[in-house]
């Protein structure tokens, strides 16, 4: 057994420990933040099946952006957490069951459909950079998609701020729309006084 | 070398563990979220394992679009959430019954 199996074998335990305390443990913030070592030891798994670019991507963008986004709103809200824990160990027996399931009958497919198929997983050689390659194909066979892509981040960006934005009746703001609009009549106002007769 | 199948059987154990997930926070609109995030990491490290087996690079370039959409669907869901414990000071699921659906 290599020293990279060995790796593969401690990284995956500690993703899926880490992947069941996420749903497991009662603190949402501790559930992002077990969330967080799973992403970051994703990335070593992506590393050890040499997808460089995409593991500094996942540790970057996932646990840089958007977990930050999440403990931010965890820890925004205030929630009651007795109330969401309501129904968890009822409901604990049948999730166990279909997760167990689900797992065993994939695994049993993968392990019997992928025995003896083409093993030739070889290293790529010491002159390859992935992230060259990476782009060279995003830039050329997938430019659209990718154009397309910065489309859905500009949506997601839009409707976020529209959704959570709200303006306060107390907040005191220049509307430049109407600072346009002015004019003499509504800056300037004549008014007839009564004035001493001079003697 | 880690063998294929190795990466498939770990990719399904982890969207396992999302759809227990599910099963277990049934009102935590938060958890829900986090587990729909697990299920998308496991498929991404299917077509990583496949990637990497075939030395096809499309399955990365997948993974990355993968990654995109799911950061903006984070983010959406978050400021829905957001909007919606302002309306409703709760989070729980069971509360959403207001279309009567």
């Amino acid at each position: 057994m290599d020293f990279t199996l060995i790796l593969f074998y401690v990284f995956g335990a500690l993703l899926l420990g880490s992947a069941l305390l996420v749903v497991m443990v009662r603190n949402p913030v501790h559930a992002a933040l077990f969330l967080v070592l799973a992403f970051v030891t994703a990335a070593g798994l992506w590393l050890l099946l040499y997808a460089e670019f995409l593991a500094i991507t996942l540790v970057l963008v996932y646990v840089g952006a958007v977990m930050v986004l999440f403990l931010f709103v965890v820890m925004m809200l205030d929630i009651n957490l007795d109330l969401l824990r309501e129904g968890f160990w009822k409901n604990a027996p049948l999730a166990g069951l279909v997760g167990a399931l689900m797992a065993f009958e994939m695994a049993a497919l993968l392990l019997r459909g992928s025995r003896g198929a083409a093993a030739a997983s070889v290293a790529p050689p010491a002159s390859y950079s992935n992230t060259k390659a990476l782009g060279s194909v995003l830039y050329t066979d997938y430019v659209f998609p990718f154009e397309l892509a910065a489309v859905v981040l500009l949506v997601a960006i839009i409707a976020a701020i529209a959704l959570t934005l709200r303006t306060r009746k107390e907040t005191k703001y220049q509307d430049p729309g109407t600072q346009l609009a002015a004019n003499s009549a509504n800056r300037l106002k004549i008014v007839k006084g009564m004035t001493e007769k001079s003697q | 070398m880690i063998p294929l199948s190795h990466s498939l059987v770990l990719g399904a154990m982890l969207f396992a563990i999302g759809v227990v997930g599910i099963f277990l926070n049934r009102k935590n609109l938060i958890i829900l979220l986090m587990a729909i995030e697990l299920m998308l990491l496991a498929v991404n490290m299917n077509f990583i394992a496949f990637s990497h087996h075939m030395g096809d690079l499309a399955g990365q370039v997948f993974v990355f679009f993968i990654l995109t959409v799911a950061a903006a669907e984070s983010a959406i869901g978050l400021a829905i959430l957001v909007a919606l414990f302002r309306n409703l000071r709760s989070i729980n699921v069971d509360d959403l019954g207001t279309l009567k659906g």
